[in-house]
């Protein structure tokens, strides 16, 4: 054995410093250039680094030249590693697409015994024939559902408050366990619900089908009444016997809950997470308010400040993580949802966060009358008179002509963030998504104008500063890797 | 350490050995075949007939009229159950296998594509299929309850669907045993190759793959062949779309220590249907003694990239696994996913190590440490073994 046998590192570099480039985008942030990659995979770069990726001066011997290439940012001409890995990394976050609707919501009854002055769609009514889904309907419906060639089928019954019609729930999940038999799909059901109305029957019904509970809790006991108004004042009394009533007999994982922001919670956002703490509920969605239906006519929307909204997510967001320190298991969903995208290449699914949009092709609506729409805001338009994203009626359309319909066409292609003006050369472009519903409510088209676009503005401020977090707080850091990889 | 060779004290055969391979067996242990079986003769004990061999352990008890073998003085611990390769003269004995060892490891043959800066079993370009050979016959005198079995080169790929075939027999014969293959993957690089290994058909057979780096530069250098990273990657992506269970295996040394994050990263953002990655210290033997300088590097100087890797692999849901360290050496909290992983017969401990309380835990050394190892080596107290209670 002779040492003089091994061959210097040089040996072994780039045969000559005729880099290709590959796909990237940049974004100056701090004085520094991020740098993404075609799937999102980022790395932080000097000035004075960027310029010279930019203009390929790059020797071979560069320690800079060592990261690039480890991020599929540069290549040498012969190599195809790094582009069967970025094609096999593009094929794996996109792998939904061949699946299709994965989602599918029955709003089995507008009606609801709350009267919350943000709702978009509820009804206080005592009249059934009208405001309830009828069986005929959902039988349809789940004609619907079970034509998706999607491997996981998940029901989520949503109102109005679902649980006025709990018959029909009772006859739609059997129903459709009894289909699946022959389909053999992964099949799970949801009831959207205020947990009011929940009885004995109806969850030792949920144990026996294994149905998930989600509920809606907005926080202190105080804050919550006053957003959701209802005969008795006791709407978060309900809500949290309830939750607690479906952790013991359901399993602590079938209940989870959201929170609607509004301009009282926004000073709250500690006491916020500690009620969800209290109810032993390990995450919290801290969510914008949404500008459909009743909430931009009764402006609560308009009053509503961006900026003081990004505060509140940073210092929810801070107390998290604070709390995680502490050895304390608690999630922000948002931020989860986006640092999967960031970290790893699985595609979490959240239906306002992808690209193409997951409009119909990720989640479908299934009105109580039989409207299919292409989503739940879409629904919530077409309440407040606007059919833009009615897809077609159970009765009168086909699969066929709901899955191809211009209505949901139309949306998907023009809102497409790679191609989308803005999106196309942005650097957060792989965390972000489309979501042209939002963008036609607030600014007339399916595509929006990015610079006065607020769905922009928040997600921009919220990537800034969880790659801050992510780049300079260790602690932060630690929790954000576990978060993208649940 | 416990030796695996040795040359014997005496012998007494008329004729060269007919086999190389030999199930040693005992009065206790008898079964009626007797083919490829060596009899290990007690102490005045008669030899029984038709046997192939006869094995005593002190040359005074020679046996008369039966071909014998008296064990070299180290290897006088062999027993019932266990296999050894002779000389066709009888001088030289190898242990192949150890009933009791959960540590079997079989080297297939010592030619490889690689010339690893700190190789434990430097390359050798000579025909060896012998092993290949010998190896068949070990897996035929193996028990079907025999729970695990690794092979190792050199580069057992080289020998293609023979590979296979061998695979095949173990699948068939020892139907519980876990089956471990070492290779440096670049033979997976052809699609066909990697979907025949998968076709071997067994759940139970797992290949490992080194890689160090997370571009081509510092894993050619390492492995010191242009292309390599290049081959090994698009094998282990070819080993995962068909459906083959892969482990990385990562050598700590000086070139890899200060790039284990950037290797972590790519391996946990491409490579992350792995089953697990192995993070493995050093050992101390063959090109590793020769490259000291290129390639020593204590493991309390990197604990921070240590750390920093097993958690961008772990917290993103990649099982990671460190071999081969002291746990004195180790940061407390990665003490749950340190592995026992050195060989028996290769490990030993420091003097230091009498008074440890966690040594029963711990990896151990390889023997060949004595030629270099860490300054951080101490004991552990009984009050800080708490740590090992989280595993």
């Amino acid at each position: 054995m002779s040492p003089s046998k091994f061959k210097e590192p040089r040996t072994y570099q780039a045969e000559s410093d005729d880099w290709q480039l590959l796909p990237f985008r940049f974004e100056r942030m701090d004085g520094r250039v991020l740098v993404t990659n075609m799937v999102g995979e980022h790395l932080f770069l000097e000035d004075a680094e960027f310029e010279r990726l930019a203009d390929k001066s790059l020797p071979v011997d560069s320690p800079l030249v060592r990261r690039l290439r480890a991020k599929h940012l540069i290549r040498q001409p012969e190599e195809r590693t790094p582009l069967s890995l970025l094609a096999l990394k593009s094929r794996t976050r996109n792998r939904r697409l061949a699946e299709s609707t994965g989602l599918h919501i029955f709003v089995v009854s507008l009606r609801c015994e709350h009267s919350c002055p943000y709702c978009q769609v509820s009804r206080q009514s005592q009249d059934r024939d009208r405001y309830d889904m009828s069986l005929e309907t959902a039988e349809r419906g789940l004609d619907m559902a079970f034509r998706s060639p999607s491997a996981q089928i998940k029901i989520e019954f949503q109102g109005g408050e679902p649980l006025l019609n709990f018959g029909l729930i009772e006859e739609v999940v059997c129903e459709a366990e009894r289909r699946n038999s022959r389909f053999g799909k992964r099949l799970g059901f949801v009831i959207a619900t205020n947990l009011a109305l929940l009885s004995d029957e109806i969850l030792e019904f949920c144990a026996r089908h294994d149905i998930f509970i989600s509920t809606s809790l907005d926080g202190p006991a105080d804050l919550h009444n006053k957003n959701r108004p209802r005969p008795g004042r006791d709407s978060w009394e309900r809500a949290v016997e309830g939750i607690r009533r479906v952790r013991e007999t359901l399993g602590v994982d079938h209940v989870s809950a959201l929170m609607t922001t509004t301009r009282a919670s926004l000073d709250r956002v500690r006491e916020i997470v500690d009620t969800y703490l209290e109810l032993g509920l390990r995450g919290i969605f801290l969510r914008p308010l949404s500008p459909y239906g009743f909430a931009i006519k009764t402006k609560s929307y308009s009053a509503y400040e961006a900026e003081r909204w990004l505060d509140f997510y940073r210092e929810g967001l801070a107390y998290i993580l604070e709390l995680n320190r502490q050895g304390v298991d608690m999630t922000e969903y948002f931020s989860s949802v986006i640092l999967k995208k960031m970290l790893t290449n699985t595609e979490p699914g959240y239906v306002d966060l992808m690209s193409p949009a997951g409009i119909g092709i990720g989640a479908i609506v299934y009105n109580y009358d039989g409207s299919v729409y292409a989503s739940d805001e879409g629904r919530m338009l077409a309440e407040m008179g606007d059919e833009t994203f009615r897809l077609g009626h159970l009765t009168t359309d086909t699969y066929e002509e709901i899955m191809t319909s211009e209505a949901l066409l139309a949306p998907l292609e023009e809102s497409f963030a790679p191609s989308a003006p803005m999106c196309s050369d942005c650097a957060f472009e792989p965390f972000c998504g489309s979501d042209p519903v939002y963008h036609y409510a607030t600014s007339g088209d399916f595509l929006g104008r990015k610079p006065e676009s607020d769905f922009c503005r928040r997600n921009m401020a919220i990537f800034r500063h969880l790659l801050d977090l992510y780049e300079n707080d260790e602690a932060a850091r630690q929790v954000f890797l576990g978060w993208a990889g649940r | 350490m416990i030796q695996l060779r040795g040359r014997a004290a005496a012998f007494g055969l008329k004729h060269p050995l007919s086999r190389a391979v030999w199930l040693i067996v005992d009065r206790d242990t008898m079964t009626p075949q007797r083919r490829g079986r060596a009899y290990l003769l007690r102490k005045d004990e008669d030899p029984p007939d038709g046997f192939g061999l006869y094995l005593i352990k002190d040359p005074d008890d020679a046996p008369t009229g039966v071909p014998w073998i008296a064990l070299p003085p180290l290897l006088t611990y062999v027993s019932a159950g266990d296999v050894i390769s002779v000389s066709a003269t009888g001088e030289y004995l190898r242990v192949l296998w150890r009933r009791d060892s959960p540590n079997n490891s079989i080297l297939l043959t010592e030619r490889c594509d690689h010339y690893c800066l700190m190789c434990s079993q430097p390359p050798k370009e000579r025909e060896d299929d012998w092993l290949l050979d010998n190896a068949r016959e070990l897996i035929r005198l193996l028990p079907p309850s025999t729970p695990g079995i690794g092979f190792t080169g050199g580069e057992p790929t080289i020998y293609g669907e023979r590979l296979f075939e061998l695979l095949r027999l173990c699948r068939n014969l020892l139907p519980e045993a876990e089956v471990h293959v070492l290779s440096n993957g670049r033979r997976f690089s052809d699609y066909g190759f990697a979907s025949d290994w998968a076709g071997v058909g067994n759940p139970r057979m797992m290949v490992g793959v080194p890689l160090y780096g997370a571009e081509p530069a510092l894993h050619d250098y390492v492995v010191q062949a242009r292309g390599a990273f290049e081959e090994t990657v698009q094998g282990i992506v070819n080993l995962g779309e068909a459906g083959a269970r892969t482990e990385i295996r990562v050598v700590v040394h000086r070139q890899t220590a200060p790039a284990l994050p950037e290797i972590a990263e790519f391996i946990a953002r491409n490579l992350p249907f792995v089953e697990q990655v192995a993070l493995m210290g050093l050992e101390m033997i063959g090109f590793a003694r020769a490259n000291m300088e290129e390639v020593w590097i204590d493991p309390i100087d990197y604990q921070a990239e240590l750390r920093e890797a097993v958690s961008l692999l772990a917290r993103r849901g990649v099982r990671t696994m460190i071999y081969n360290h002291q746990l004195c050496l180790v940061d407390r909290e990665l003490w749950p996913i340190t592995v026992r992983s050195i060989s028996d017969w290769k490990n030993e401990y420091h003097p230091e190590c009498q008074e440890c309380a966690v040594k029963e835990r711990c990896g151990g050394f390889f023997f060949s440490a004595k030629y270099r190892h860490s300054e951080g080596i101490r004991a552990i107290p009984a009050e800080d073994s708490r740590a090992l209670l989280q595993v």
